[in-house]
């Protein structure tokens, strides 16, 4: 019997502890920095992470997945952007989300079982004519799922695209420019089109949740800790009232995100508006945050060696991913004149 | 997670909403047929709501009311709010006076008190706020001093709302001045039925009077009206400040959505919909709005499984009240010089909304309360 319920389950609770566990140690600040400065992925975490099952989380038992809904998808996906996990596993997960949803049978046949093993890496990333700008985790990927404007999709193996590496400014993941010939397009056209990217719009979320939360958790110990004029700097209202706007920003993108990931599974027809909700709000809220981390960081926060920009860096790049703020307020606002319209003449 | 009704939940909504449409309240008097009028309507409201067992679900059993769950509570609140049905008279003794008394009051003060503030024969007001001491409450001056079997008080409180109806005033004064502040306190019921009461209306920028100013000199007040022990004022004044935050929080909520459906049906009706600097504008409240319905329902049910409503209700109260005044600043974009003209309800809005960042905890004490008691930071140290 249902009854209006914001907390996890103990399962999914469980998920999220072990989650946290792992990653905590795994992936330490110390060894982000080491691979985001060599700029490499860190392959035994993301074999580690393959062993558990992770990539093939939410993806059908049919296709070798573990069959669980979205909501623990955005667990893993938060906790893996607290810890800021040099892996491709939000993108590999973003293209599995959209396979599942838009491919054929013969599509998913042939994708899901690697991408939820994780023998495959999948990227997803929106194009222009063919041509993707930016592909997360493009450079590694072995599939490239791309989604135009129009709501088109297509999936395309990598040996059949022309991949050129390139360094993003998140240099904790791998990133890659993807073209396809626009006269002769390589790959095949999702069946079912990409009207929505309601699941994969989930996943980012939950990631810039946790990077939000990270970066919030570290500004607050650090502002207890570093004193001026004799005074904890976290005493001084100008400091401490920006950190509580970060925390307000920080559970807003994470109540949509929940709202949006409950909806994935259980109110399919409400995923549209929930997830641009959450992807609007989560896109804020990871700027915010995490430029405000920097901020009350003061000086230090400006310096590489500090940790903060890290999350500054993985934030922007997540804002803009399929679409920033704006972008997603405008599909929203579609949303609501088709509402308001279908309410005048009805 | 899950963010469907339970059917004990579905079916209270239903039976609620089944009774407003058939119970209507009185017709609304007149804009200028006074105050008193308009007071008059709100109390035979309430009386339809208690005649019917809906005055205050939340209230258990053998009080009255019906022992509604936290959810079922709010429920209630979204349900009135969409109603648009008016506020009960009494809601300041249904919300936070009864609630305190059930928490701290003697048998004789429940079985004296709870039931006129259910049927709103008898009003209640809340008498905390002084001159100089707003956000720092702890710091007033109203002093009481025994005599007797009685309590003599003399002061001067401020922000006091629907005084000149009220029967009772939930009154915290000063009953020791040798003790830390907020160890000096006590909390009184005081009978506002008195001379030694003056009440005087305070007119605010909407140009209506919501409260008023107490004069008190000399009233008097007997020993059994003390609640919860000379000297324990502070915690039971806490008591009534925690209801003031959980209780009308999701009829404000409701509120706000309407007012920007509102909104929202006039840009569609002028396109504004499709014109990308509205559209930006409307869907951000849409998705503030949105957010403060699922940051409510996510501290209520936080309550329901840990106790108590958290210091995180200071986020939501923030959040609405932020929103509230942006929407009416917006609504006067969308709508144009009507929502600049007086007497319409958008010019009322744009000039009420103003309030909702001081009341009930002003944005910047709300700041403080998330900074300490959510986060940890710690306190600054101010010159006593």
């Amino acid at each position: 019997m249902g009854a209006v319920d914001f907390g996890l389950t103990d399962d999914q609770r469980e998920i999220q502890r072990t989650a946290r566990e792992l990653l905590s140690e795994r992936s330490t600040f110390a060894k982000v920095r080491e691979h985001a400065e060599a700029r490499r992925t860190d392959e035994g975490l993301w074999r580690e992470l393959c062993e558990l099952g992770w990539p093939g989380i939410a993806i059908a038992e049919e296709h070798g997945g573990q069959g669980l809904s979205t909501i623990e998808l955005s667990i893993l996906c938060e906790e893996l952007g607290r810890a800021m996990a040099p892996v491709p596993y939000l993108a590999s997960a973003m293209a599995a989300c959209v396979i599942e949803q838009a491919g054929s049978a013969q599509q998913r046949e042939r994708w899901l079982p690697g991408l939820a093993s994780g023998e495959t890496i999948g990227a997803l990333a929106a194009a222009s004519d063919g041509t993707a700008e930016l592909a997360v985790s493009g450079a590694e990927a072995g599939v490239l799922v791309l989604v135009e404007d129009d709501g088109s999709g297509r999936i395309v193996a990598a040996e059949d695209a022309e991949v050129s590496p390139l360094a993003a400014i998140d240099p904790t993941r791998s990133a890659a420019k993807v073209e396809l010939d626009p006269t002769d397009p390589a790959g095949e056209p999702l069946e079912h089109g990409c009207p929505g990217l309601g699941r994969a719009l989930v996943a980012l979320s939950a990631e810039l949740v946790g990077v939000s939360e990270r970066a919030l958790e570290m500004t607050v110990a650090y502002v207890k800790d570093r004193k001026q004029f004799g005074t904890p700097v976290g005493a001084y209202e100008a400091v401490s009232h920006r950190c509580a706007q970060m925390l307000l920003d920080t559970e807003r993108a994470r109540s949509a995100t929940a709202q949006a990931a409950w909806s994935a599974d259980a109110n399919p027809e409400g995923l549209a508006e929930a997830a641009a909700m959450a992807k609007a709000c989560a896109s804020d809220a990871g700027r915010e945050v995490t430029q405000a981390a920097i901020q009350m960081h003061g000086g230090i926060g400006f310096t590489w060696e500090a940790d903060v920009h890290w999350l500054y860096k993985r934030a922007q790049v997540d804002s803009a991913l399929l679409g920033g703020a704006s972008r997603h307020r405008a599909r929203l606002a579609e949303i609501l004149a088709d509402r308001v319209g279908a309410s005048a003449t009805a | 997670m899950d963010l469907t009704f339970s059917d004990k939940e579905t079916a209270f909504r239903d039976e609620l909403r089944a009774w407003l449409s058939d119970n209507q309240p009185a017709r609304r008097p007149a804009a200028d047929a006074g105050d008193d009028a308009h007071f008059e309507w709100r109390r035979d409201w309430q009386r339809r709501l208690y005649d019917a067992g809906w005055a205050a679900p939340a209230w258990p059993t053998e009080y009255g009311g019906r022992g509604a769950s936290q959810a079922e509570s709010a429920i209630y609140y979204e349900e009135l709010g969409r109603a648009r049905v008016p506020v009960a008279a009494n809601t300041l003794g249904i919300l936070l006076g009864g609630p305190t008394l059930m928490v701290w009051g003697t048998p004789e003060q429940k079985e004296r008190h709870l039931p006129p503030i259910l049927s709103g024969e008898e009003i209640w007001c809340q008498g905390f706020s002084e001159p100089d001491a707003g956000s720092d409450l702890a710091s007033l001056k109203t002093k009481a001093v025994k005599d007797g079997d009685e309590w003599v008080v003399t002061g001067q409180k401020v922000w006091t709302s629907g005084a000149q109806y009220s029967k009772w005033c939930m009154l915290v004064a000063r009953t020791d001045s040798e003790v830390a502040k907020h160890k000096g306190l006590t909390y009184f019921l005081m009978d506002m039925e008195q001379e030694q009461v003056q009440v005087r209306p305070l007119r605010q920028i909407t140009g209506e009077a919501e409260f008023n100013e107490l004069f008190i000199e000399q009233a008097r007040i007997p020993d059994a009206n003390v609640v919860g022990g000379v000297g324990n004022g502070w915690k039971v004044a806490l008591t009534t400040l925690m209801n003031e935050r959980a209780g009308l929080g999701f009829a404000l909520q409701i509120r706000l959505r309407q007012l920007l459906d509102d909104v929202i049906a006039h840009a569609g009706e002028k396109g504004l919909l499709e014109d990308a600097l509205y559209a930006d504008k409307i869907a951000e409240l849409h998705i503030r709005c949105e957010t403060i319905r699922l940051l409510a329902w996510k501290g209520l049910t936080d309550a329901e499984r840990y106790g108590q409503p958290g210091p995180e209700g200071s986020l939501v109260k923030w959040l609405w009240s932020d929103t509230n005044q942006r929407a009416t600043q917006l609504a006067a974009d969308v709508i144009g010089p009507q929502a600049l003209t007086s007497g319409t309800s958008w010019s009322y809005e744009l000039m009420r909304s103003r309030g909702n960042t001081i009341e009930g905890g002003t944005t910047e004490v709300l700041k403080n309360i998330v900074a300490e008691r959510v986060l940890g930071l710690p306190r600054l140290k101010v010159a006593a």
